[in-house]
């Protein structure tokens, strides 16, 4: 089970949160705009990183707030987490990460 | 090549000597410099479709290409479950094609996959779940495929050792009953696939990971870079599983895939004493004891995307909770192994087998949690796809572009499961 850092709450275990999948994606100002491939890509379409990857969680079961985390998906490790609105940290060779690393939290 | 066959006389004559004749079932080659076809991926979907493409299309100078070895990945760590009762017209005909092919599969390879169409029964525990499921029952009959509704009573006396009294938190409520699925031995279906493919022609590489993809300047597919040398093809099939959106991400294609971790796990052996497998949505368990005896157990995804195929254990142990209230008395039963497999997820939970915009590329993916059922009839218009570069009518509707213009085919909602 995972270790999850609340930014608000502290480390608790993972059970206590519901994933949100990939962070940072903006729902298109004017959707009415977007030819039907573009409105595909931002409905269906995931980065599905191997490597370290940017994601929301939401605190469902403590104080119900939504924040990211950047995680590593060959390891499981999380590199950081931090609030929603924040920008996502930045990581030395962040992207695909060949070998497993520790985690920092 | 192979020659040797299986038969009852076969294995009496090689018993006069002890066994010591058999020869290996493929041959181990090196790679070649240039293939008419490549398959990436040496699971029971890609050597399957090598198969059909040297059986059916008159292709043999084809390579299937495995970064491990043959049937390691997801045919070797799913639950083995067969069934073809899907909701939509699309599904239908695509997993009962599969489950035609499973029936004589054995004989078609000579090769005892032990497919057992014991019955698939999927338990209802709420008036939704009746509701839906005679819903099911109504559609997979209108479109040829067996299923039937039981009420408890008839559940339990199909599979004794069901609990449908009213002392647990979910009773029974009643079932749908699909006669001809069933299981099969995973390993077996990899393995005869690619010593029937190996017959024919086809080299079996593995420990060859595709480290990239080649097109020449009209875009097409030309070659493939890998762990063991650069491999020349104009067509390439991908059937990657978990691993399918990296490898189209070599060629510039995006799919709309994530990757999960799916969890199962598998009791010590005991004897026969489950007749079937049993599924439950509601409660989430499926089922099934193997020829070994073990309780084949299947647990959920994890909730995060992953490439680890490893899970955490309150997956399990949700999972087994069901399955002490079905069945009381596997109580005392201890679990002997837990794994996990990476699954690559659609948006609308069906798989992909398409063309894609690279010439010469095609991909079959998406299979998510429920791929091993459909691995006769997937590697079949698979290869009919690469070789005629054109989809076969049954995985015409399987496209992309389906997210693009609205056709979902939408087993998310209808699934016998929670994904």
């Amino acid at each position: 089970m995972l270790l999850i850092v609340c930014p608000y709450c502290g480390k608790r275990p993972e059970i206590e949160f519901t994933y949100g999948g990939q962070a940072h994606l903006a729902r298109p100002a004017q959707p009415s705009q977007l030819d039907d491939q573009a409105w595909a890509e931002f409905l269906y379409m995931r980065a599905n990183t191997k490597g370290i990857y940017a994601e929301r969680w939401r605190h469902s079961r403590g104080c119900g707030r939504f924040f990211n985390a950047l995680r590593d998906t060959t390891t499981d490790h999380f590199l950081a987490f931090y609030k929603t609105g924040e920008a996502q940290p930045a990581l030395s060779g962040s992207g695909a990460s060949p070998t497993p690393r520790e985690s920092t939290t | 090549m192979s020659s040797q066959s299986f038969s009852g006389l076969s294995l009496f004559w090689r018993s006069l000597s002890s066994h010591r004749g058999w020869q290996t079932q493929w041959r181990k080659p090196e790679p070649k410099a240039h293939y008419d076809a490549v398959i990436v991926g040496g699971g029971g979907h890609g050597l399957g479709a090598a198969y059909y493409l040297a059986k059916e299309h008159g292709l043999t100078n084809i390579a299937v290409l495995e970064k491990g070895w043959i049937g390691g990945g997801n045919t070797g760590r799913n639950t083995t479950i067969i069934r073809s009762n899907y909701l939509f017209d699309e599904s239908a005909a695509l997993y009962d094609h599969s489950l035609k092919l499973w029936e004589n599969l054995s004989q078609a390879l000579n090769y005892n996959v032990m497919f057992s169409p014991r019955g698939v029964m999927m338990l209802a525990h709420t008036v939704h779940d009746i509701q839906v499921f005679k819903r099911h029952v109504h559609a997979n009959r209108c479109n040829g495929v067996d299923n039937e509704w039981l009420e408890p009573a008839e559940a339990k006396e199909f599979c004794p050792p069901l609990n449908i009294e009213g002392n647990i938190r979910y009773p029974v409520l009643g079932a749908a009953l699909q006669r001809r699925g069933g299981t099969a031995r995973h390993d077996a279906v990899a393995w005869g696939y690619a010593r029937a493919a190996d017959a024919l022609g086809v080299d079996i590489i593995e420990n060859c990971e595709v480290t990239g993809i080649r097109r020449d300047a009209r875009g097409a597919v030309e070659a493939l870079e890998t762990t063991r040398g650069v491999i020349q093809s104009r067509k390439v099939g991908v059937s990657a599983a978990g691993h399918s959106s990296v490898i189209m991400a070599l060629a510039g294609v995006h799919v709309p895939l994530e990757s999960y971790p799916l969890q199962a796990l598998v009791s010590e052996p005991v004897k026969p004493v489950f007749p079937c497998v049993v599924m439950s949505n509601t409660i989430h368990a499926y089922i099934s004891q193997s020829d070994k005896g073990e309780l084949v157990i299947g647990a959920g995804t994890d909730a995060y995307t992953s490439y680890t195929q490893r899970g955490a254990l309150h997956i399990n142990t949700h999972t087994l909770d069901a399955i002490c209230e079905l069945f009381p008395h596997f109580r005392r039963l201890r679990m002997l192994r837990n794994w996990g497999g990476i699954v690559d997820v659609t948006p609308d939970r069906s798989p992909i087998i398409a063309k894609t915009p690279v010439p010469g590329l095609y991909v079959n993916c998406g299979w998510g949690t429920g791929g091993f059922k459909a691995t006769p009839g997937s590697a079949h218009v698979f290869a009919w796809t690469i070789a005629r570069d054109e989809p076969h009518p049954i995985n015409a509707p399987f496209t992309i572009e389906r997210f693009r213009d609205g056709y979902l085919i939408d087993e998310a909602a209808a699934a016998a499961v929670a994904h």
